[in-house]
């Protein structure tokens, strides 16, 4: 009843059976065929996807297990899960993962609470809030390299920032260089990417806080509440779901951390920053050993496949904001 | 958050806005001061927190070339030149192709609508290290390594998942009656989705362009993997090539940063309301 194109459809005469090109026709008509415009709209969508990620993923799967090494394309054979037993039994290995267990816990840690406790500043509306909550997301808007050379320089051993000030304030005798440490280096880039992203816990919170109904916290104060019971048993409980989706989308993003980790110290010094993506990719781009790349890539994947199941169940089980 | 506050508590939270905008403006206002040296300013000991001869000449050099402008600055300005096309057409087409996809999750029925949304956001999260390899082998044997167009297809790859989840959930926040009202019209579809769901959905179209265009300027990984000189590397790359040479331009690579920043920072700040919206609904920054 709909339809506008079925008057000029060219062959006439009352046809006995529906031939070939009707039946196409029905089956085209949008109108009455969703599914036959469904698939003409995501089909460019689809395309790309397979074309860009699921192919190219399954790719590397296949390719995780075999031993190929662009130095010695000659030996390449099927090695099974040899790649993954090499892994999972070198020290080294374990020790990334750790590093990158360590700056994902961390940052994303100093994150929220940061994040959650600069949006209940917001919300509380001290002078100057308005100004606070638009500078808030300059940060999270720099790129990350610009931001990671940001620090880089302010860090710099010999004419950094950071290096100028404590020495004029009296605090150091003489200059420290302070990405040449190991562990110190890791909790750098630790602070540099608390800068860039705390930003986005921010506006994910103060979004949410903007939904919680005033009415409980009245109710709350005239029962003689403190401020502090209310921010646990009212204000927490009902920002679990977007504290929930911030912890995952941040844990995806920690554990795979690469850019922040390329431009301020490269996995140095003496893989003091050496993390999983960095790993992978030092395999794959400077060692050519592509088969064992793989594997590392996949394992990363793994993994966050597993946060991006929790994720999509989250905002499939809970009505989580706005 | 209702209660009034007393006088101290009102001085502490006054205090902690104070902390924090410094903490906020300190490191930018370091880059821009820096870009604003000399290059032999900026080795003094201690720092000059002000500069006494601030210059404008980086700017100028990269932003106005001459012949006697050096080559980093020049290929610093072809970079900005290929990070804003890339990002445009990243932009603009998988807007397009998102949009019309997300129609159909948010509008249509059909088999495995749901499990395909999902699967297509899932998909997203994956780390670009995964699907590196195989990429690098296609774009060398389709001889696009090194163009903009293979940064445009590699973009699409995150771009696009994007655009597709946010305007889904921007599709089902429509009321419905508006479509139905058009159809009853006379209106097919196509036709409702091209003169009614699309102007009205305007500001999501915008909110969700911007973002994907901040995506896209944020790129690393893709940029530095697959292009090699100034004929396709982006400003990303740009940047970080400044560290990798021997003699580091401090004052030009601070300039670099900050006309990187410049874009998304005034389209962030622009669009803010739209982009808490944008993020809310569901969006990862890669």
């Amino acid at each position: 009843m709909y339809s506008s194109h079925s008057s000029h459809s060219g062959t006439l005469s009352t046809p006995a059976a529906p031939n070939f090109w009707q039946r196409l026709r029905r089956g085209l008509n949008f109108e009455t065929n969703q599914t036959a415009l469904a698939l003409l709209l995501i089909l460019p969508s689809v395309i790309l996807t397979l074309a860009l990620i699921l192919l190219p993923v399954l790719n590397t799967f296949v390719l995780s297990f075999y031993n190929s090494n662009l130095a010695r394309p000659e030996r390449q054979a099927f090695i099974g899960l040899q790649n993954y037993i090499d892994f999972f039994t070198d020290n080294f290995f374990w020790q990334t993962i750790g590093r990158t267990a360590y700056f994902t816990v961390v940052s994303v840690g100093i994150e929220l609470v940061l994040g959650i406790a600069v949006a209940l500043l917001i919300a509380a509306q001290p002078f100057g809030w308005r100004f606070l909550r638009t500078a808030i997301i300059i940060p999270w808007a720099v790129p990350t390299i610009v931001n990671g050379t940001i620090w880089r320089w302010i860090f710099n051993a010999d004419y950094g920032a950071l290096n100028g000030l404590l020495f004029q304030l009296g605090m150091i005798e003489r200059y420290i260089p302070w990405l040449t440490h190991p562990a110190g280096a890791m909790n750098l880039v630790i602070f540099a990417d608390i800068w860039h992203s705390f930003p986005f816990v921010v506006l994910m919170i103060s979004a949410a806080l903007t939904t919680l109904p005033p009415e409980l916290y009245e109710a709350a104060a005239i029962d003689g509440a403190s401020a502090w019971q209310r921010f646990t048993r009212i204000t927490l409980p009902l920002l679990r779901p977007a504290i929930m989706v911030v912890l995952v989308i941040r844990t995806v993003e920690a554990f795979r951390v690469f850019d922040i980790i390329y431009i301020m110290t490269r996995g140095g010094p003496v893989n003091g920053t050496m993390v999983i993506s960095y790993q992978s990719y030092e395999e794959t781009f400077r060692y050519l050993r592509l088969g064992s790349g793989a594997a590392l890539s996949f394992i990363v994947s793994l993994f966050i496949a597993v946060m991006a199941y929790i994720y999509v169940r989250l905002l499939y089980t809970e009505d989580t904001i706005g | 958050m209702t209660q009034r506050p007393g006088l101290l508590q009102k001085m502490f939270l006054n205090v902690c806005v104070i902390l924090l905008l410094i903490y906020v403006f300190a490191p930018l206002a370091w880059l821009f001061i820096s870009s604003i040296s000399t290059r032999a300013e900026l080795l003094v000991i201690p720092p000059h927190w002000i500069p006494e001869q601030p210059t404008l000449q980086n700017y100028a050099d990269i932003l106005f070339p001459g012949a006697e402008t050096s080559r980093a600055a020049q290929d610093f300005g072809e970079a900005l030149g290929n990070s804003i096309i890339v990002s445009a057409a990243v932009t603009l087409i998988s807007l397009v192709v998102g949009a019309l996809a997300a129609y159909a999750f948010a509008r249509l029925t059909f088999p495995f609508r749901q499990s395909g949304l999902l699967a297509i956001v899932g998909l997203r999260m994956l780390p670009a290290v995964s699907v590196v390899i195989p990429l690098y082998v296609i774009l060398r044997d389709l001889t696009l390594l090194n163009t903009r167009t293979a940064l445009v297809l590699l973009y699409l790859s995150f771009t696009l998942p994007f655009v597709i989840w946010v305007m889904t959930s921007f599709f089902l926040s429509l009321p419905r009656e508006l479509e139905d009202a058009a159809r009853v019209d006379g209106c097919s579809r196509l036709g409702a989705l091209w003169r009614v769901i699309i102007p009205i959905s305007t500001p999501g179209l915008v909110a969700t362009g911007v973002f994907a265009f901040l995506l896209a300027w944020d790129e690393f990984f893709f940029a530095l993997l697959f292009t090699s000189t100034p004929i396709a590397k982006t400003v990303p790359v740009a940047i970080a090539e400044f560290t990798g040479r021997n003699a580091i331009d401090f004052s030009a690579q601070a300039t670099g940063g900050v006309l990187a920043a410049i874009p998304p920072v005034v389209l962030a700040l622009i669009f803010q309301r739209y982009i808490v919206r944008g993020l809310t609904a569901g969006a990862v920054k890669g």
